[in-house]
């Protein structure tokens, strides 16, 4: 059962729409505790907002009803999404239902788990730096990171806003493609949402389920080596073993070079922590959120709320991402990691002209034991090599599992250009075919 | 570059002290007890190290593909008071109350 691995932080429903026909009639759906859900509390995984209870839900939630999905609770996660273990959450890790010594991947691993151990049929994440694709290849399910302003954030409690994109888990490629048809496609509550009938080259008809095909007859896979360097021997294994079905499929491999990449994790987590300082300085216990008892003025009073409300990785990114804009180091960090986001996108960019996906290991490593990376945040930020260069060229990206090593799920990640989710839908449908 | 380049030779370059560090929670409003302090000076000196690895990314154009999404100015339906107010530990008259100015 689900509630063995500590999926789910509350179980509560949302009825779907009874007379909706389609996918997702009848499905079930676990929702990250970062996105609103009107009448049922949203924490964030966070001491802070443990009491907190959204007056309205967020657009993807409001989509998924209307598509006929039963909400069946709100999903277990690193507080804010600041994590890659979901043990930074308030109310406790969440176990992975493969092994339950091990950790579920995160922020959103409470979904993954969910949807792995059969808690739910689908699943909502967020994925900021990987935050959806690291806990579906640790649980051993499919998870989908779409390109930046194809999926509404209105109500997703923010963390970094330029980064960050919600997406569909689920155990399969169509099933998640489905999910992210219902969930896709411009909402005026945000204003960085495209109508794909303007953005060029994007198909405003596309369906994502329709994709799941397993067609890679003719498809051009790049192979970057700067993802593969310094993983897992055993991952490594197990995604090129997927790879070559794939070629046994009728695709075409070719190496590619990405250098930028290796800047990719620091140019993330140096944007992540700031644009976090300044999304979070909401956090003041005023309006909404648990406050201090505090006989202190204003500036006393919101530090100990902070003091109280917020654990060590939240105040760690808030105090660096503070340090990185404050005066004297915006240049030094802030900028530099500007320049190494411009120049990740150009790389993606020019490999794109030459093949039509990107293929990698979605984790460097095999799930971690749980506990065995708390205490060292700078080993956690490096197992987010191969996710965080995704999110920082905006793009969309599939993981998929690839198999299997020493018992444990590999994922396979499939990066595709921007608004190209058919294409990497279609190749990972391939993958599970294959497997 | 030239200055942060000639400061970058050494672990002081880095190097966090927990003066530093309360700097910044002060900052940041979040207040942090002594063991924090130091257990985090520890980390950011680690931490800000990696992010050393910056200073060799080239200068990049940075083309944004951005236009600005525009909406009619008109009233619609939003929160009602009652439920902007429904979160907050403390209210009155229809407001929020906030802590002491000073």
């Amino acid at each position: 059962m689900a509630a063995d691995h500590n999926a789910f932080i509350t179980e509560a429903t949302i009825e779907g729409d009874a007379d909706a026909e389609g996918p997702l009639a009848d499905a079930t759906v676990a929702v990250k505790d970062n996105i609103s859900t009107e009448g049922i509390r949203t924490t964030c995984g966070s001491e802070m907002l443990a009491d907190y209870v959204p007056p309205y839900s967020a657009t993807v939630v409001d989509r998924l009803t209307d598509a006929g999905a039963t909400v069946v609770g709100k999903a277990n996660m690193d507080e804010f999404g600041m994590g890659t273990t979901t043990e930074t959450s308030a109310f406790g890790p969440t176990r992975n239902p493969v092994d339950p010594e091990r950790v579920p991947g995160g922020s959103s691993g409470g979904s993954a788990a969910a949807v792995a151990a059969g808690g739910a049929d689908l699943a909502l994440g967020s994925d900021t730096g990987g935050s959806v694709r690291c806990p579906a290849a640790f649980c051993g399910v499919v998870g989908i990171k779409p390109t930046y302003g194809l999926v509404s954030r209105y109500g997703l409690v923010a963390y970094a806003n330029s980064l960050e994109q919600i997406g569909p888990i689920a155990g399969t490629v169509e099933e998640a493609a489905a999910a992210l048809d219902a969930i896709a496609g411009p909402d005026p509550h945000d204003g960085t949402t495209r109508d794909l009938g303007e953005v060029e080259g994007a198909d405003p008809d596309a369906s994502y389920a329709a994709a799941a095909d397993g067609d890679v007859d003719g498809l051009t896979i790049g192979v970057p080596t700067e993802l593969f360097e310094g993983a897992d021997e055993r991952v490594v294994e197990t995604v090129e073993a997927a790879i070559a079905d794939l070629e046994a499929r009728g695709a075409e491999t070719t190496e590619i070079s990405l250098p930028s990449v290796e800047h990719a994790v620091q140019a993330y987590y140096v944007i992540a922590m700031a644009e976090a300082s300044s999304n979070l300085a909401r956090f003041d216990g005023v309006r909404y959120g648990n406050r201090a008892e505090s006989d202190g003025n204003w500036n006393e009073s919101f530090a100990e709320t902070r003091e109280e409300g917020f654990g060590a990785e939240v105040k760690r990114r808030i105090l660096l991402g503070t340090y990185a804009l404050s005066a004297g180091y915006h240049d030094k960090y802030y900028q530099k990691a500007q320049d190494a986001r411009a120049w990740v996108r150009r790389d993606f960019e020019d490999a794109f002209a030459d093949v039509d996906v990107i293929a990698s290991p979605t984790m460097p490593v095999l799930p971690f034991e749980l506990g065995e990376s708390l205490d060292d945040p700078l080993r956690m930020y490096l197992a987010d090599a191969n996710t965080t260069p995704v999110n920082l060229a905006n793009l969309p990206a599939v993981s998929v599992p690839a198999g299997e090593a020493d018992g444990l799920p590999v994922g396979l990640q499939l990066v595709g250009s921007k608004f190209d989710e058919e294409t990497v839908i279609r190749a990972a449908s391939a993958v599970e075919d294959a497997s | 570059m030239s200055d942060t380049a000639a400061s970058n030779d050494g672990e002081d370059a880095t190097a966090v002290d927990a003066e530093e560090v309360r700097h910044v929670a002060e900052l940041a409003r979040v207040r942090l007890d002594d063991d924090e302090v130091d257990e985090f000076a520890a980390q950011f000196g680690d931490i800000l190290e990696y992010f050393e690895a910056l200073d060799e990314v080239p200068e990049t154009e940075r083309e944004e593909d951005l236009v600005n999404v525009m909406r009619p100015d008109e009233v619609e339906e939003g929160l009602t008071q009652a439920e902007a107010l429904s979160n907050a530990e403390e209210t009155a008259d229809g407001y929020f109350v906030g802590p002491k100015v000073s």
